[in-house]
Formats: structure tokens, sequence, C-alpha cells
């Protein structure tokens, strides 16, 4: 019962936020300078072309009456036709979104690993100079943003040493066989080892460039609190009864010391998927953020309201699942 | 009888400097046998039990002396060899019963992991063993405890289950570093007759840091008293509550509080009595540094 209720609070807040969120991207994109008509019709137009189209797309009413009409689409399923694509909204976004959920994931899964492994390096050899090298690396990955870091691997791999490849999801010469979007799940579950090697060479720099900056804060935080942990009494009366250090580290410590860390992947994961806006963009990979500047050069109105409220969607997710693992994994809260 | 841990010339200093926090340690504890070490907070009672377990923190270091443990000398010993002989042997009961359990597992597991993981026993035996020691610490409802996590018992709780596991393995050395010092007075005294109790049917050796005297008269056969890292009189309880040798100790009995005279009792130690026993340290500090 009590489950229950909190679940359906916490639907009823998710929708609240997600109200919120169309409401805002609504208004601030209407009051933006910047007409899509205006971008859709060649020179020249006569001012009766720009009167029928703006009549076409509603935009000759006022805004809060195209609010409810947009709304009232959205609430049936509709989000409206894209105007630069002229296409419906919310095929098009389902469409990107696998590759940007792909890229995000794999960038998610890479700053884990190496966030984890370098923490876990650094309090194993704590107050040495693996530990300095650890902190260095820490503040290298931190002080140089996602963008750059991107820029800095197209040059090293893609440049000097092309290893990987720098533009596009996957080679355009490559037939494919795929049913859904999410190629690099499709391929192994089809056991196509072949475009999956592509794929993942496609996606190994973009990714690469999100996960440093997040492995960085990963790697600095479980430090951090990996050795606080290590100074409790239960740990130490755990080395007392014959464990070595690296399974004290491992079994008495990590499990409690992950849990700060667990809540800041949920908050910088989120940061992440913004942060594929701009990194699709430079690697021309087809996902959700590469369409999102589209939309906004195209003032294509529909379209970025749709690729938002999906965002927004996304991160309400992602919070979700953030709080659900949380309590799985801190007996503490499980019955709060 | 043997003695079961041999203490000789055990100093320890902080990493890099001269001065030292351990100052020519040397005792030895019989099996069987239950030695006090009592002396102010800062006198490096607890520094002793950390330095036999091998759980020192990392800026002290052991500069001299030796720890003979079941006759091995552990400074000599390979560092994996001496955790594994540590862990198979002796046990320590914590001071703080609420910090002292891992707060995201469960009580079983705590108990049991020193016996399947370093003693190699099966997980059913350890669990029947784990079920025989919280029934000897008295505690009621073993399995449902057996399935708690810490943060579902009481501190008294807590203890007892620290207890159970710091006896899981049969040890023959407990060392108790101040294990009532966090309790509240009612569920003190329980706990020290149940250490006492679990001491007396195991036979086995063990170490009783406290600041407490009252205590070492009821669980203790012999005590040493430490001031400034220092042993200063070595004596057996009888002797010792007779009339301690040494200044020192003698100011620090008539400084416990003693319950027939609350008010007459609460006496600091006399300063001159301080200025006396830190001169002596540094005397045997000089006699130290001339001899090494």
């Amino acid at each position: 019962m009590k489950l229950l209720r909190a679940t359906l609070l916490r639907l009823l807040t998710m929708s609240v936020t997600l109200i919120g969120v169309a409401v805002v991207v609504f208004f601030v994109i209407r009051v933006v300078p910047g007409n899509p008509i205006a971008m859709m019709l060649p020179p020249g137009a006569t001012e009766d072309d720009v009167a029928r189209l703006t009549a076409l797309y509603g935009l000759d009413k006022s805004i809060v009456e195209q609010f409810v009409i947009w709304l009232g689409g959205v609430l049936q399923g509709d989000f409206g036709t894209s105007i630069s694509l002229r296409q419906p909204v919310m095929p098009l976004v389902l469409g990107r979104l696998p590759a940007t959920l792909e890229l995000a994931i794999f960038a998610l899964v890479i700053a884990v690993i190496v966030g984890g492994a370098l923490a876990l390096t650094g309090v194993r050899h704590r107050e040495t100079r693996t530990e300095t090298a650890v902190d260095v690396a820490n503040g290298v990955g931190l002080s140089i943003p996602d963008f750059l870091w991107a820029l800095i691997l197209i040059v090293l791999f893609g440049v000097l040493m092309p290893i990987f490849h720098i533009s596009g999801r996957i080679s355009p010469s490559l037939d494919l066989p795929f049913v859904t979007q999410f190629y690099v799940f499709e391929s192994v579950a089809r056991l196509r080892f072949d475009l999956w090697w592509d794929l993942l060479k496609h996606m190994f720099m973009p990714a690469l460039a999100l996960a440093i900056p997040l492995a960085a804060i990963i790697s600095q935080l479980l430090k951090q609190s990996l050795k606080e942990t290590m100074h409790l009494d239960y740990v130490t009366l755990s080395r007392t009864k014959g464990y070595s250090e690296n399974h004290v580290i491992l079994s008495e410590a990590l499990p409690n010391a992950m849990l700060p860390t667990l809540t800041l992947i949920g908050v910088q994961f989120t940061f992440l998927i913004g942060g594929t806006v701009i990194i699709e963009r430079l690697f021309s990979y087809e996902g959700l953020g590469n369409m999102a500047i589209d939309a906004v050069i195209n003032r294509d109105l529909p379209l970025i309201q749709g690729i938002v409220i999906v965002f927004a969607l996304l991160f309400t997710i992602i919070n979700l699942l953030v709080d659900m693992m949380y309590a799985v994994l801190n007996p503490r809260l499980r019955h709060a | 009888m043997t003695a079961f841990l041999t203490v000789t010339n055990l100093s320890a200093a902080l990493h890099g400097y001269e001065q030292r926090v351990l100052r020519s340690v040397s005792f030895s504890i019989d099996t069987g046998e239950v030695l006090g070490l009592v002396g102010e907070s800062g006198a490096g009672k607890s520094m002793i039990g950390k330095a036999i377990l091998g759980i020192l923190p990392s800026a002290i270091e052991i500069i001299e002396g030796e720890i003979l443990l079941d006759g091995q000398d552990l400074e000599k010993m390979k560092p994996a060899d001496r955790r594994r002989l540590i862990g198979a042997t002796a046990a320590l009961i914590p001071q703080d019963p609420l910090t002292a359990l891992n707060p995201s597992r469960r009580i079983e597991p705590q108990i049991t992991n020193r016996l399947v993981d370093i003693l190699g026993w099966t997980k059913a035996d350890a669990r029947v063993r784990a079920l025989e020691l919280l029934n000897e610490v008295h505690i009621d409802n073993p399995e449902r405890v057996m399935a708690s996590y810490p943060h579902e018992l009481s501190g008294g709780m807590r203890q007892r289950v620290l207890i159970a596991s710091a006896f899981a393995a049969n040890p023959k050395l407990v060392i108790a570093d101040e294990p009532t010092t966090a309790l509240d007075v009612t569920v003190q005294k329980q706990i020290l007759r149940l250490i006492r109790e679990l001491q007396a049917r195991h036979a086995t050796a063990m170490v009783f840091v406290t600041h407490d005297l009252g205590v070492v008269s009821k669980i203790c056969q012999r005590l040493s008293v430490l001031y400034g890292g220092k042993i200063v009189e070595n004596s057996s309880v009888a002797e010792f509550f007779d009339g301690p040798k040494h200044a020192y100790s003698r100011a620090l009995l008539a400084a416990t509080p003693k319950y027939t005279d609350p008010e007459a009792s609460l006496l600091p130690v006399d300063e001159a009595v301080i200025e006396a026993a830190a001169a002596e340290v540094l005397a045997a500090d000089r006699e130290w540094r001339h001899g090494g």
C-alpha cells in the first residue's frame, strides 16, 4: 500500500515536471526572435503566401490559443508536424532517440569503468605517487570540457593516428538488416559483430569525449568517500579478521562509499545527455541532439518542443531509476 | 602455562619523527589470563592493541621490539601470513558498537565471514556456529537478529553481536578495546559480565584496554599502568588494589570515582605526580637513545 502510494506520488510529480517543461519551452521559443515561416519560403514570396502558410501552421492565432491546441494534441499523442521536415514530430524524435541513448549509455559505461578503476587504484595505493597520478588525471579530466576533448580526440585518433571514424553513426556503405533504431543492441542480438564493431568505431570517440569529464568526477568523489570509509571502525575490524587490503576495499568499503557517487552519477548523467547535443554535432552523429540543433536553426517550433519534452521525460526517468537503485543499495532507506 | 602473547621492548613512533608514542613496552599474557591496560586518554593503551593486531594507522610505525603471537614473531612474518595468523588466532572487540558493524550488510555474514573466507568453513557450519554464539551472548531471537541490518539493533545488541563475532573462530587471544565505554551504565554491566563469561568458558587470553579501574578489578588478573606510552607499573590486580607501587598509579587509583562517596572522590591527579611521571618518561627516552 505504502509502495503504491509512493509510486503514484512519484508519477504525479513527474507529470507536473513535464507539464512545467512543456509550458516553459512553448512560450520561450515563441518569445525568442525568428520566424519559421520566413525560413520555409524562398526569397520574394508574396505577403499572401506568408499569410497562407502562417495560417496553415496555426501561427496566426494567439500564443495561448496555440498552446491549448498543441497541448490537446500532445495529450492524444500528437506532437504536431515538423515545419522543416514536413513529417509528424513523434516518429522523427523516436527514430533518433535510440542513437542518442546508445551513445549516452556507452559513455556512461566508459565513465563508470574508468572513474571506478581510477578511484580504486588511488585508494589501494593511497599516499603514494600513484595516488598523486590519479589526482593529476582527475584534474586534467575535469578542467577540459567535453567538446574540447572531442576536438583533441579527433586530432589524435582521427587525423594523426586514424584508428576511429570521426563522422556518422555507421559506415554508409554497409547493408543494414536492422528493424529497430537500437543498432548496437540489435547487432549483438543478430550476432552481426562486423556491424557492431563498425558502430563501436564510430561511437568510441564521441562517447569518450562525453565520458572523460564524468569519469574524472566519479573518480574524485569515489576516491574521497572510499578514503573516508577506510578509516571507519567496521573496515578496521575486517582487517583484524585476516582479510587482504583488496578485499577490505572492495567488499567492506566500496558498497558504502559508492552511495554518494551513485547520486552524483544520476545528476551528471543528465548533464552528459545535455552534452550529446554539441558532441553529436561535432561528430555528425545522427542522434537527437544533432536533430535539436537543426530544429533550432530552422526555427522548427513543433520539433523543438517534441525534442525538449522527450529529453525532459528521459531526465525524470533517470532520476527515478537512481532513487530506486539507491533504495535497493542502502538498507537504511528501505523502510523509510 | 606458556605465554601466548609476549611483547618485548615495543616502541612505535609517528612516521618520520623521533618522538616515540610507545616507549619500550614489554608484557606477556598466558592462556586464559586477562591483562588490563590502564591509563589516561592518549597514554597509548589502544595503540598497543592495534600494534598487536596490525591495524596501526598508516602514520605510525613500529620502530623496534618484538611481538610473539603463539610463538611466532609477527614483525618477521610476511604481511599476508601475519594477516592470516592474526585472523585465525586473535580477535578484536571494538570500542564503539555503533560504528563497528558494516551498515549495508546483514548481521549473519558479519559474524560468519571470517569462518568462511579465512578459515574455510562451509556456510552451513558457519551459520550453525553463529546461531550457537548468539545464544551464548544471550540474544533471544538469533535467527531474526542474523537477518537484521545493524541499524535495526540497539547499541547493547550490536555489542553482543560483535562479541559473538569476536569469539566465533575460538580465538586464543581477544583484545577488548574499551568495549563498554560507548554503552550506558546498565548495559555496561551486562556486557562486562558477558565478556568475562565467554573469556572464562573459552580460556582465552585477553588484553582488556580501559581507563576504568573499577572494571579492571572485576575482570582482570593483572594490569599494566601506562603513562605517555610507557608502562610505569606491572602488577597483579590484588597487589595493585592493596597499594600501588608507583606514585602515578596511586594517584590514578585515588582519582577513581567511588560510588560510596561521589563528591569527595572527584579529584584530579596531582600535578606534581604528573610532572614526576613525565620526567620519568623523558629520562627513559634519554637512556633509550644512548642505549640504541
